[in-house]
């Protein structure tokens, strides 16, 4: 990579209420030519409300190898759900 | 087989995306770069032929439309270089084999732009094969690729529209212009159709890449496709298609074409085309002429930006 050049993932906003997305990367060599350089590539036609950069390498992931292993406390937690739970049928509203 | 290679080709298999970190044979890799790197240079140096009439589009709605395609292209280049630098190589090798010659584009932006009506016939046809190819792409088995056609074909079909609109004006305007439109539909008709790329049986890549799923549908489907759609446009704008041999089949429901001239595709190829020193020497030009940008941001950067310090 040349000197000072930068990676970012750029997440979109498309309107309030809705979650941020990710979108792709942008190149720049700082904050704000980044958060420009988002702008000019992914929202040329008003897709966004608000745009995040974030520099690529803050990004810290879940392991992919042992994914089940790292999942797996959730898995025999039936009574998270909803369904887990008997309710007589005459009871309503719940 | 190990267990990273069966989980691969059962993601294949049952039609789901291949991610960025998961495990992929390193052949699907190396494809896939060579693809989408293709893919990415076609579309920055693909700017080239239509920035050649921006200064003598013949109105100021023309000139906007035709500068807002562009920076399309632009986008739909980064965008790409985005989704190769996903498959772990860096923007500036991609650059660096296009200047060496190691990657290529598509063949189709070697050809000069020599009138205002290869402004209507570039969008309408070559775009118009472009995006016959991406729509199929959508359903590539590597996500990021295959999100990023998404979001391409969702801004080509404009490009392909503002170049049908500047061909009807010239179809149906004077007989000089008509006459425009008639030259610019001969010099791109063909390499139009090769942009699809060889016949299946001679395609080098092919078939690996339709057993990844990297492509979707072959060549000469895609392009066969492509000419059933378009013929009935040219007879729409009262244009000749430029060959004779160009008729519709009963028994096969399609176009017949004459054979193409592959010796000038591959000549095109291997770099002796009208344009390719132009093309390459234009990009390695802006690219040096912009290096004290890239500097002077740098310097900037280390100054002001304190997420800069850490590099
Ligand atoms: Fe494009
Ligand atoms: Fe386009």
């Amino acid at each position: 990579m040349e000197k000072g050049d930068k990676v970012w993932e750029v997440f979109i906003q498309k309107k309030a209420g809705l979650a941020f997305k990710h979108v792709g990367n942008v190149h720049g060599y700082d904050k704000k030519m980044a958060i420009q350089n988002a702008r000019d590539l992914y929202t040329r036609r008003g897709e966004g409300r608000e745009i995040w950069v974030v520099p690529a390498e803050a990004i810290v992931s879940s392991p992919l190898e042992q994914a089940d292993a790292f999942f797996d406390p959730s898995e025999d937690k039936v009574y998270r759900h909803p369904t887990f739970y008997e309710i007589p049928d005459e009871v309503k509203f719940i | 087989m190990d267990k990273h290679e069966v989980a691969f080709n059962d993601l294949i298999a049952q039609d789901l995306k291949i991610e960025p970190r998961d495990w992929m044979p390193e052949k699907y890799r190396k494809n896939l770069i060579r693809q989408v790197s293709q893919h990415a240079h076609s579309e920055i140096i693909g700017m080239q032929p239509e920035g050649n009439w921006l200064l003598r589009a013949p109105s100021l709605r023309a000139k906007q439309v035709l500068l807002a395609k562009i920076q399309d292209e632009a986008g739909h280049g980064l965008y790409l270089y985005s989704v190769a630098e996903t498959l772990g190589i860096s923007r500036q090798e991609l650059v660096q084999q296009l200047h060496e010659g190691k990657a290529k584009y598509s063949s189709i932006f070697n050809y000069p732009t020599l009138t205002w009506a290869d402004m209507g016939a570039v969008g309408w046809l070559v775009d118009g094969a472009a995006i016959v190819n991406q729509v199929s792409l959508q359903r590539t088995s590597y996500g990021p690729y295959a999100r990023s056609m998404v979001r391409i074909c969702k801004e080509e079909s404009f490009h392909q529209r503002q170049g049908f609109e500047i061909m009807v004006q010239m179809a149906k305007g004077t007989p000089e212009q008509k006459e425009m439109a008639q030259d610019a539909l001969n010099r791109f008709w063909e390499p139009s159709l090769m942009m699809f790329g060889p016949h299946d049986a001679d395609s080098a890549h092919s078939s690996q890449s339709m057993k990844w799923k990297i492509k979707r549908e072959s060549n000469d489907y895609l392009r066969q496709k492509f000419i059933d759609r378009t013929v009935p446009q040219i007879e729409f704008l009262g244009l000749t298609v430029p060959d004779a041999n160009c008729k519709w089949n009963e028994e096969t429901g399609h176009y017949d074409h004459s054979p193409f001239n592959w010796d000038e595709f591959w000549n095109v190829v291997e770099g002796n085309g009208p344009c390719n020193a132009e093309r390459l020497e234009h990009h390695k030009k802006a690219q040096s002429d912009n290096a004290w940008v890239r500097e002077a941001a740098y310097a900037y950067a280390q100054k002001t930006d304190i997420s800069a310090v850490a590099q």
